[in-house]
């Protein structure tokens, strides 16, 4: 670094003391994830040491009474109600930004805007309260028989329509990540140059043609970006899936079905856990739980990389 | 949030400093008798007004754990410390406070129903799935029940409710016991989880044919439709203050106070009630401090069991009352008995 010919060879004592503070305020970062993983990691170690952390990993029973744990049915149940959340969002949330930054009159975008980052600042107790008193019922008494009625043969939608599952609370997350992706790509289009935009349409592109063309290649990778913070939101989320889930450590194929999420069974059994082999699962399904948000926004990340270099290539 | 903290926090210091001469006594633990160890504490110290209590409800898996630690002054828990939590805590007593019931409530059933424990357990265990099934509709009196789907709910959250309740249905079913066992939590054959005494009222509430478990003060407050048990004697029994406190009557309490009263024996015995308890050290080692608590609980047990009733928590009976008398005069402090002066 000390190369550059305008770096003085000894900088003044205030820049090295910036620097320092700096590259301490960046490493603290470092420090609390590492002190979390540590203390998971210990914490963890004696239902490790029972169950195997392979057969901990792969295991679908959870029953306390017998100091039997598996983390796959709520490894499932996030990725499940996840999976649902984005589906759900991100044509919405795409299609909401690309709206308000290249179709409406700006006193329309800021009124719209406006009432985004409302929905974003909305806490999930509530949320998950409006999914049960309002969603809850819609869906048992409404939308879950009509699917049923018409795709029934689809195992996605057999079993009892209770309203109360997998269904209501990938919907709901799906609400709570909304305003996440929107304001994320909204901000990405807005940092796009008009001329790409305006070139297009002067060589006669119609305004469906420039954004599939320029305007969406273009954002691709800040999207993207959008849809991991939204994702990541997603994963974590814990008091709205624990009032919609049902709770019940299960896989079922079917939408409708009961199940249970990483972070709702260890904010549920955390505090009466019974014995160092209930808490250290539950230690466990917290690292698990690390695990997959990374592993997911790694694989993101990689999607990224690859799609923009086969853009380049094209 | 921040800033109210601050302020709380500022608050509370200048309160201390204000009154030097005060006493805090910190407790911690069951989240069930929390509204009325409030009520207990407030009234106290009207009376006593140099004494400040300092309740946490965390639960009482914490209770069990800040005590064994010493971190405070007097833990609180709904079900009886076991023996190998004791033996890391050796001098630990139980001093039982109040009785609170579990309340079987349920949504789309006429009011009245009547459940014997095998029809109970067979529901609980996904036997039974629907309301008119055979067995439910053969109990004698029991109303017209409908053709609805039968949605169990149950607490997701590890709970002292969950372990009376479990600990009941582990006595009257040996299907019960063997296939899903006794715990805080358990792994329930089926059903919908809810988060709290709260997410369990919800979901019966807005489910059509659900059934469910709560607190009596609950079930009440709620005003959701209670089954009968058939009890011990065979008659059956509503919740209630006076049929709680009826099933801590008939048992025979071991001198530690670590007992059951599930399923209990008496004509009037509603069978799914507990004990709630107070854990404190015998021997006390702040002379101060162990003579507050001692004086304390001896008066939460005569005078403040008046104020049970009204928070419906069940009074403990006459006789419990006289034991609890005997175990609080063999709290010490350096030797010496903490109610010596009455």
């Amino acid at each position: 670094m000390a190369s550059g010919a305008d770096t003085p060879r000894h900088a003044h004592l205030g820049d090295r003391a910036f620097a320092a503070g700096i590259t301490l305020l960046g490493g603290a970062v470092l420090l609390v994830v590492g002190i979390i993983v540590v203390a998971c990691a210990r914490l963890s170690a004696p239902a490790f040491a029972k169950l195997g952390f392979f057969r901990f990993l792969t295991g679908s029973d959870w029953n306390p009474v017998e100091d039997s744990f598996g983390a796959l049915p709520f490894i499932y149940g996030t990725l499940v109600t996840s999976a649902i959340a984005i589906v759900v969002a991100m044509p919405v949330a795409i299609g909401l930004a690309l709206f308000l930054t290249e179709m409406s009159p700006s006193r329309v975008r800021r009124f719209v805007s406006f009432f985004v980052e409302i929905l974003a600042a909305i806490p999930s107790v509530v949320f998950g309260l409006w999914g049960l008193m309002v969603l809850v019922p819609i869906l048992r008494d409404v939308v879950e028989p009509a699917l049923q009625h018409r795709l029934g043969f689809l195992p996605l939608f057999q079993g009892a329509p209770m309203g109360i599952g997998f269904l209501p609370a990938g919907i709901v997350l799906a609400i709570m990540i909304l305003p996440t992706i929107a304001s994320v790509t909204i901000e990405v289009l807005r940092t796009m140059p008009a001329a790409l935009r305006e070139g297009a349409l002067a060589l006669g592109a119609t305004r469906w043609e420039a954004i599939g063309a320029v305007v969406l290649p273009y954002a691709r990778r800040g999207i993207m970006g959008a849809v991991i913070l939204g994702l990541a939101r997603a994963l974590g989320e814990t008091m709205a899936v624990t009032m919609l889930i049902g709770n019940q450590p299960e896989i079922h194929g079917s939408l409708f079905a009961a199940g249970y999420s990483l972070p709702s069974v260890i904010a549920n059994e955390f505090a009466e856990a019974s014995g160092a082999v209930h808490t250290g699962a539950l230690a466990g399904l917290a690292l698990v739980l690390f695990g997959v948000t990374l592993m997911l926004s790694a694989s993101a990340r990689l999607l990224v990389r690859l799609s923009a270099r086969r853009l380049v290539a094209a | 949030m921040k800033r109210l903290g601050w302020f709380l926090a500022a608050l509370s210091l200048t309160g201390g400093l204000a009154r030097a001469d005060s006493l805090l006594i910190n407790g911690a633990g069951a989240t069930f008798p929390f509204p009325l160890y409030s009520k207990w504490f407030s009234e106290y110290n009207k009376l006593h007004p140099e004494l400040k209590f300092n309740y946490q409800s965390i639960g009482s898996g914490g209770g069990v754990k800040q005590i064994t630690e010493k971190t405070i002054d007097f833990g609180a828990s709904d079900s009886p410390m076991n023996d190998e939590e004791l033996k890391k805590a050796p001098g630990v007593m139980h001093i039982p406070t109040v009785l609170g019931a579990v309340a079987v409530v349920y949504n789309g059933a006429p009011e009245g129903v009547k459940l014997t424990p095998e029809a109970l357990s067979d529901i609980f265990l996904g036997k039974i799935t629907r309301w008119n099934d055979p067995k439910l509709q053969a109990i004698a009196g029991q109303p017209k029940l409908p053709d609805v789907a039968i949605t169990v709910a149950h607490r997701s959250d590890g709970s002292g409710t969950t372990a009376v309740f479990t600990d009941y249905l582990g006595k009257v079913s040996p299907a019960w016991k063997s296939g899903v066992g006794v715990g805080k939590s358990v792994k329930w054959p089926v059903g919908l989880g809810g988060k709290g005494n709260e997410g369990v009222t919800g979901t019966v509430k807005s489910t059509p044919g659900a059934i469910g478990y709560v607190e009596l003060a609950y079930a009440r407050q709620n005003k959701l439709s209670m089954a009968a048990l058939k009890n011990a004697d065979g008659s059956f029994i509503l919740p209630s203050i006076e049929t709680t406190s009826e099933a801590a009557a008939g048992v025979a309490m071991p001198p530690d106070f670590r007992v059951s009263i599930t399923d209990a024996k008496g004509k009037n015995a509603y069978p799914i009630s507990s004990f709630t308890y107070v854990l404190i050290y015998k021997e006390q080692p702040d002379a101060a401090k162990g003579k507050a608590i001692g004086q304390f609980l001896w008066w939460a047990v005569h005078d403040g069991q008046k104020l049970a009733g009204p928070l419906d928590y069940a009074p403990l009976p006459k006789p419990v009352v006289a034991k609890v008398e005997a175990a609080l005069r063999t709290v010490t402090v350096a030797g010496k008995s903490v109610i010596a002066s009455n």
